[in-house]
């Protein structure tokens, strides 16, 4: 994107002030490039291979199109196959990602504000536990969460993949640390002089403050929630609750079965299908995102 | 996501063993109250409802065709993963006391490991052993341990040679009838187009085990907990001298079954031929359009010329967890599905049977398959199914074991080490397996 921006403004660069010019490092430029080619290829060759049927996969090169262009026909079929399970998927995904990346982002923000603005004793080993389960992956919480959550009877039911997406020590440290920047305490004060309480000094006050950081953990929720692959497999057994994920790789799975349908073709849209929402809330979300990411990095 | 896979096998494995609770409780099967089939008829006529756990596609019919007959069941049918992920789900659901089905599909090779942790219900009580003689030799002998029966078939798949014939008529390749007439076409026809191959094998548990079971090797014998696992026999050694000279001489595929790649090559004339379960016309027609016409079905290659056996690949049965409540009904499901109407409707649906009469029937047997090139592929098959080499068992955890099958004997595929020598090591490492888990092996 930088590359694009700077090339359409060379010329006006260049007349202004020439000596920039020699600033532009040929390497580097190379590098990013290769950089870029290699990151946008997984995705072409998605886009490509979307537009090919079954026939057309097996019997054309996978970076170019086949004869035959049926990627509508293909986005027809994905979303009609099986009965339409696919969107009852693709709701079903939404439905874990705005209550578990959600309510995870305004536990995160709630929780960081508080511990980045009073002071309470415990809060040294409030820190060291929440830095402890930023180490530990996800995964390895998975098969003693799915015990739980069957000692309590929840397991193959949406709060099984809800209430562990509540979760988000990341999330937690990041807003600690981006609410101990964002929000001066000068400000809190003046608001408490001025007699607001603590919730209305939060909601009306510290909360505009905090949006750019509330975006960042909210990318974050949303792509760990939206992606999560291993705790619905896991504690997920009826497809009529499987999020996008699972249903994809129960597709992919039937092509390895006596009597199964090979839908390749479905498997390689479907995938098109579920990340075109996650591209979608990152173009959106992206400047807030940058803003975040730089917070605190640059002092008044 | 293929680590996390196994390391989720591996918690299932680690369960089985501990709901096993050791090995030396022998095979004792508990005397249970006398249920019946009159106890069935009284399941189905108080009604309820019912889980099952099956990826097998005609059993949507028979589910919905079996709430018609008897409108007071409800069958909930849940595919619950394919093959071993629905085993890790289903000994993690067993482990964890919830949620677990009143009917799971099994394949034939896991069914001794849920059977002597006894995760699964005996059939006896309910008259399943008066099934004998319904299904063929091969499906039975499979679900049956002492005197105990621990599923229905559902399916079999007795082994045949599945040839692409417009590649063996261009380059005029006889269709072989023994092995060393196999090993043969391969040299002929890989010499006269190098991009084509005989078949494809990167290292397959089941097809190499299936081919031992053929050769008359016994690898595996099994007594309760007493195990011995012995991949010098003679038979296998038969095997891997044929099947090494394929491999040395670079003569197979390199590309895993099931895989888009196989698909592909299947299609396209560069994989000529598969020895596989006699389910393999229904994945023909719908996974290879491209290879309509051009496929035909052979007896599998023999060992001695003239000679008359056959064995089984895949094929799964449908079993009833011990922690079900509600067996009767269960039982009296799998046998409608197995057994009565379902038969019918599974086989009609393209299934291959593993009941004798859907097997035997006129319908069945001259129906032409226009995939096929017209062919009456059923012929080949049935008889294949009655000529299965009666003896063959599997380990009580060859999940597990075939799950490490890659990491020893798939050696053999890419390095300098024998098929002989991956054997050796798999032996080697499913007899620890086995003797950290308490079974007695050797």
């Amino acid at each position: 994107m930088t590359a694009t921006a700077r090339r359409r403004h060379k010329p006006l660069v260049v007349r202004r002030r020439p000596a920039r010019r020699h600033r532009r490092s040929v390497t580097l430029t190379l590098l990013t490039s290769i950089m870029l080619v290699y990151t946008l290829l997984p995705l072409a060759w998605l886009l490509i291979n979307a537009s090919k049927t079954q026939e057309g996969l097996f019997g054309s090169f996978g970076l170019w199109f086949a004869g035959d262009f049926a990627l509508f026909s293909n986005i027809a079929d994905t979303l009609t196959y099986d009965g339409g399970i696919f969107t009852r998927w693709l709701l079903n995904t939404l439905l874990y990602v705005i209550l578990g990346a959600g309510g995870a982002t305004a536990l995160a923000t709630i929780a960081g504000y508080g511990l980045a603005k009073f002071d309470f004793p415990g809060k040294k080993a409030v820190f060291a536990v929440v830095i402890g389960a930023v180490a530990v992956p996800g995964t390895a919480l998975a098969v003693p969460t799915f015990l739980m959550f069957a000692g309590l009877g929840l397991t193959d039911t949406p709060w099984a993949i809800i209430i562990p997406s509540l979760i988000s020590p990341f999330g937690l440290y990041l807003m600690w640390i981006y609410a101990a920047d964002a929000v001066p305490d000068e400000i809190i004060e003046s608001a408490r002089v001025d007699g607001a309480r603590e919730f209305q000094t939060f909601f009306r006050v510290s909360l505009p403050l905090l949006s750019p950081g509330i975006v960042t953990v909210l990318l974050f929720t949303v792509v760990a929630t939206w992606n999560n692959y291993f705790l619905p497999l896991v504690m997920l057994r009826d497809p009529d609750w499987y999020p996008l994920t699972l249903g994809l790789d129960s597709w992919n799975a039937q092509a390895a079965t006596a009597g199964g349908e090979a839908v390749f073709n479905l498997v390689i849209t479907g995938s098109l299908l579920t990340i075109v929402p996650l591209i979608a809330a990152f173009l959106l979300l992206q400047r807030y995102w940058q803003s975040g990411l730089a917070a605190g990095s640059v002092k008044e | 996501m293929r680590t996390t896979r196994s390391a989720a096998l591996l918690l299932g494995a680690a369960l089985i063993v501990a709901a096993c609770g050791g090995p030396g409780g022998g095979t004792a099967s508990a005397p249970q109250s006398s249920a019946s089939g009159d106890s069935v008829q009284a399941a189905l006529d108080a009604g309820g409802s019912i889980t099952v756990w099956a990826w097998e596609p005609t059993l949507e019919k028979v589910v919905t065709d079996f709430q018609a007959k008897y409108p007071k069941v409800k069958v909930n049918l849940v595919n619950a993963g394919t093959g071993n992920d629905q085993y890790t789900a289903l000994q993690n659901a067993i482990k964890a006391g919830s949620g677990v089905p009143d009917v799971a599909q099994v394949e034939y090779y896991a069914l001794p490991q849920f059977a002597l942790a006894k995760s699964i219900a005996d059939l006896t009580p309910f008259g399943a052993d008066k099934l004998e003689g319904t299904f063929t030799p091969g499906p039975w002998g499979s679900v049956r341990s002492g005197g105990a029966v621990h599923g229905l078939p559902m399916d079999s798949g007795p082994m045949a040679l599945f040839y692409n014939k417009e590649v063996f008529d261009k380059h005029q390749i006889e269709v072989p009838k023994t092995w060393e007439e196999y090993i043969e076409a391969a040299r002929k026809l890989h010499e006269a187009d190098p991009k084509a191959y005989i078949t494809n094998d990167i290292g397959d548990a089941g097809f190499t085990t299936s081919m031992i079971w053929q050769a008359g090797g016994k690898p595996y014998q099994v007594d309760g907990t007493n195990v011995t696992v012995n991949f010098a026999d003679a038979g296998t050694q038969k095997f891997t001298a044929a099947w090494q000279q394929l491999v040395s001489g670079k003569l197979v595929a390199p590309v895993g079954s099931w895989s888009e790649a196989w698909y592909k090559g299947l299609g396209d004339g560069t994989i000529a031929t598969l020895v596989i379960g006699a389910w393999m016309p229904a994945n023909l027609e719908s996974g290879v359009k491209a290879g309509a016409g051009k496929w035909r079905v052979a007896p599998m290659p023999q060992w001695e010329a003239g000679g008359q056996a056959t064995s089984e690949n895949g094929g799964s049965s449908l079993a009833v967890p011990e922690a079900s409540a509600s067996k009767a009904l269960a039982y009296a499901f799998m046998k409608y599905a197995a057994v009565d109407e379902g038969a019918q409707s599974r086989a009609d649906n393209g299934a291959f049977p593993a009941t004798t009469a859907q097997l035997n029937s006129p319908a069945f047997l001259d129906k032409k398959l226009p995939y096929f090139g017209g062919q009456q592929v059923n012929q080949v098959l049935a008889q294949s199914a009655g000529q299965v080499v009666s003896g063959w068992s599997y380990l009580p955890y060859q999940v597990y074991a075939n799950s490490i099958f890659n990491d020893t004997v798939g050696k053999a595929y890419v390095g300098d080490a024998t098929l002989q020598d991956g054997l050796k090591a798999w032996q080697d490492a499913s007899v620890k397996y086995g003797q950290e888990q308490g079974f007695s092996v050797r």
